[in-house]
């Protein structure tokens, strides 16, 4: 099959190309093929996007999300492959639940899913979770995402173990003592509220630990949804004396404060919490600097009846695959930040490198890819939404960029339905 | 009242606020003469919801609401439906259905009344929420004001003690600072909310300096569960170097007046002395309390 007239995003710059494909493999990119095809023209064409960091809830909380919905969902947003954490019930810690995500996501067909295996047990931060058994079983990296492990020796065991099976830990950083109970940033929106506020360096000291210990084990290590402007100067320096680490963020990060809150939105929930401005504009910054690797969704479908509650009794999380490509486009690349290149890095290129994913716009590669009509604008209404999760704080807000066709393994998974 | 609630003093107009407050002037002074019983809102209902514990708040809205002819509820939490896992927009939902008039409601969770107020028709009147806003201890807190100073514009309001906690520090904020008085605050840093000086409070490094020529002192309760939780050391140590003694007190105006929004921690916040002294309007606060809490029924009806 070849596609065609094709805008697409290659590693030289962005070229009008026809891609065809044979089986499932990108067998030749070049100008004005012959034969017929699928008609691109207009569209620009990514490597298939991937989002390392989302929660698919199965098993166990198939009321918020399924491994089909959030497929479903992503192919929609244009991914071509998703990660997803392991703070399933039962926790994602051992082999059997590994392979049970990964034959579903086979029933399911449509983008590709890799599990992320919980660093220990349970998530308790107490014994090693059986990382060899779930890495044979597909397990693309570890983390035990919604917590951090307390216990640094047992970071330190979980880091050096993991690299024997060639795995990083994915580090959710959290200082819960410092947190207290707060549900918000500390700040002025936290005082004029009355909701409780959680300081920057609660998530600070454990992305500093994270660094120390990948510093003195010479082993890399991954530093989950950085909301903080201290949190991308930490990384930065470690980074500038060579530490290992790679890190993400998420469109939350870049596109809202903590002023949404002020409304007592519990769409706005989400831990991290939404920061300052600062913040805000240093996560740009680590962004454009390299600081920041790559933009992943943290998406955390949650049911109505969990968020249609006070706000301290709401769950934490936003449903984002939908809405990542958009804002991210919007923000980053016609908010003069990045380049459509540099996108095409922090959404497709960098992830797979960090995970060792594979991949990639070029001949030879699986044909993963997504095709997008940047100069749609379209306003973000979470009705439309396939994930089963509504719960978006952007609601309203008007984003370019509209994904037309996703194709997996050369097949077309997602093409927009005109109305 | 523009709006159908009252969920805090940061959503109403400076004329909003002095209008309940002089008509709660009103009716103190017609009880005052030894009137008890109106009729402005006979046969309507309320229903108080407490989800925290309390007894003068709750006893004052209760007659508040009879004083007016209301018919009232009193539902404690503790043996009603919430118990077994019904939420508050369900139970919401119910006492809507029910036709009540209005909802009083206290609640540990910022925000909780405005989720309220989104789901029912009747008046929901905020008794607290969370670390937000207490509004009407802070309208009777000026209801007591006014009716000393004769105005609520150019006074020098101090407010001590744990400023980060308290919900009345907030509303008496918000409404203070709209009305053109100038509200300082004094705790301990732990006990200090951030940015508050962005709300245009003026953030004192001493007792000295907050309470220096000030017509208000105003303390606030210091609970011993901030104490475990390491705000400060002791109780003790905390009434040596932030409480209000006689000797603090002597920097305010000579006609300063103290008050606290009650229970008072004898000793901690603020001396016996202080207390039960010449100064002392706490036991005031109490019957604008009722007065001010009648006018609020009586501008959202």
């Amino acid at each position: 099959m070849i596609f065609k007239n094709a805008e697409a995003v290659l590693e030289g710059g962005v070229k009008k190309v026809d891609i065809r494909v044979e089986d499932d493999v990108i067998k030749e990119i070049a100008p004005s093929m012959k034969g017929e095809g699928i008609d691109l023209k207009g569209l620009t064409v990514f490597p298939g996007l991937v989002d390392m960091h989302v929660h698919l809830r199965e098993p166990g909380f198939e009321r918020k999300e399924d491994i089909e919905s959030g497929s479903r969902a992503a192919v929609k947003g244009g991914f071509t492959e998703i990660c997803c954490m392991p703070n399933t019930k039962p926790v994602c810690d051992n082999k059997v639940v590994v392979s049970y995500i990964v034959n579903r996501a086979r029933e399911v067909n449509l983008c590709k899913v890799r599990p992320i295996g919980a660093i220990t047990e349970g998530e308790k931060g107490e014994n090693l979770a059986a990382i060899g058994g779930m890495k044979a079983a597909g397990a693309v990296a570890l983390s035990d995402d919604g917590v951090s492990v307390i216990n640094s020796n047992i970071m330190k065991n979980a880091m050096l173990y993991a690299s024997d099976f060639g795995l990083k830990c994915l580090c959710h950083c959290e200082d819960k003592s410092l947190v207290d109970g707060g549900v918000v940033n500390e700040g002025y929106y936290s005082t004029l509220t009355g909701l409780k506020g959680s300081i920057r360096a609660a998530e600070d000291i454990m992305i500093a630990r994270e660094l120390c210990l990948a510093e003195s084990l010479s082993l890399p290590v991954h530093i989950c949804h950085v909301s903080t402007y201290s949190g991308v100067q930490l990384i930065r320096e470690a980074k500038a004396r060579g530490v290992q680490v790679t890190a993400e963020t998420c469109p939350h990060y870049f596109t809202l404060t903590d002023e949404a809150i002020k409304d007592f939105d519990t769409n706005t929930k989400v831990n991290p919490p939404l920061r300052a401005e600062k913040d805000r504009l240093a996560i740009i910054e680590g962004l454009k600097d390299g600081t920041l690797d790559c933009i992943v969704t943290d998406h955390a479908p949650h049911h109505a009846d969990d968020k249609n509650v006070e706000y301290n009794y709401a769950a934490f999380g936003m449903s984002g695959i939908e809405t990542s490509f958009a804002l991210s486009y919007t923000m980053l690349v016609k908010g003069g930040v990045l380049t459509l290149n540099e996108l095409a890095e922090k959404m497709s290129l960098a992830p797979r490198k960090i995970l060792n994913l594979g991949g990639g716009l070029k001949v030879g590669e699986k044909a993963d890819f997504t095709a997008v009509d940047l100069n749609e604008e379209w306003t973000i209404d979470p009705k439309d939404f396939l994930s089963k999760g509504k719960n978006t704080p952007f609601t309203g807000r008007k984003v370019y960029g509209r994904v037309k066709y996703t194709v997996v393994d050369g097949e077309i998974k997602y093409e927009e339905k005109t109305k | 009242m523009r709006s159908k609630d009252l969920l805090g003093l940061y959503d109403l107009t400076a004329d909003e606020i002095l209008s309940i407050v002089d008509e709660g002037i009103k009716i103190k002074a017609l009880i005052k003469k030894g009137k008890k019983q109106f009729t402005d809102l006979a046969g309507k209902s309320a229903v108080t919801l407490f989800y925290e514990n309390s007894t003068r708040t709750r006893c004052s809205f209760d007659l508040a609401a009879k004083n007016l002819g209301m018919n009232v509820i009193n539902l404690g939490v503790a043996t009603s439906s919430v118990q077994k896992g019904e939420t508050l927009i369900d139970t919401g939902k119910t006492l809507d259905a029910q036709q009540n008039d209005f909802m009083v409601m206290r609640h540990p969770v910022a925000g909780a009344p405005r989720l309220l107020a989104k789901t029912v028709k009747a008046h929901v009147i905020n008794a607290g929420d969370g670390m937000n806003e207490h509004p009407t201890q802070a309208l009777l807190d000026f209801l007591t004001m006014k009716e000393h100073f004769g105005k609520l514009d150019g006074l020098k309001v101090a407010i001590l003690g744990d400023i980060s906690h308290s919900r009345v520090a907030k509303s008496n904020l918000f409404g203070l600072t709209k009305l053109g008085s100038e509200v300082r605050l004094f705790a301990p840093r732990t006990l200090m909310p951030t940015d508050i000086d962005q709300m245009g409070a003026k953030v004192c490094a001493s007792r000295e300096e907050a309470v220096k020529g000030v017509d208000i002192v105003m303390g606030l309760r210091i609970q011993l569960e901030r104490q475990h939780a390491g705000n400060f050391p002791s109780l003790g140590e905390y009434a040596k170097y932030y409480g209000v003694n006689d000797e603090v007190l002597r920097y305010a105006k000579p006609e300063a007046i103290v008050m606290h929004p009650a229970p008072v921690n004898r000793g901690v916040e603020l001396t016996s002395s202080v207390i039960d002294g010449e100064q002392s309007y706490i036991e005031d606060q109490v019957f604008s309390g009722l007065a001010v809490r009648m006018a609020v029924f009586k501008a959202l009806a």
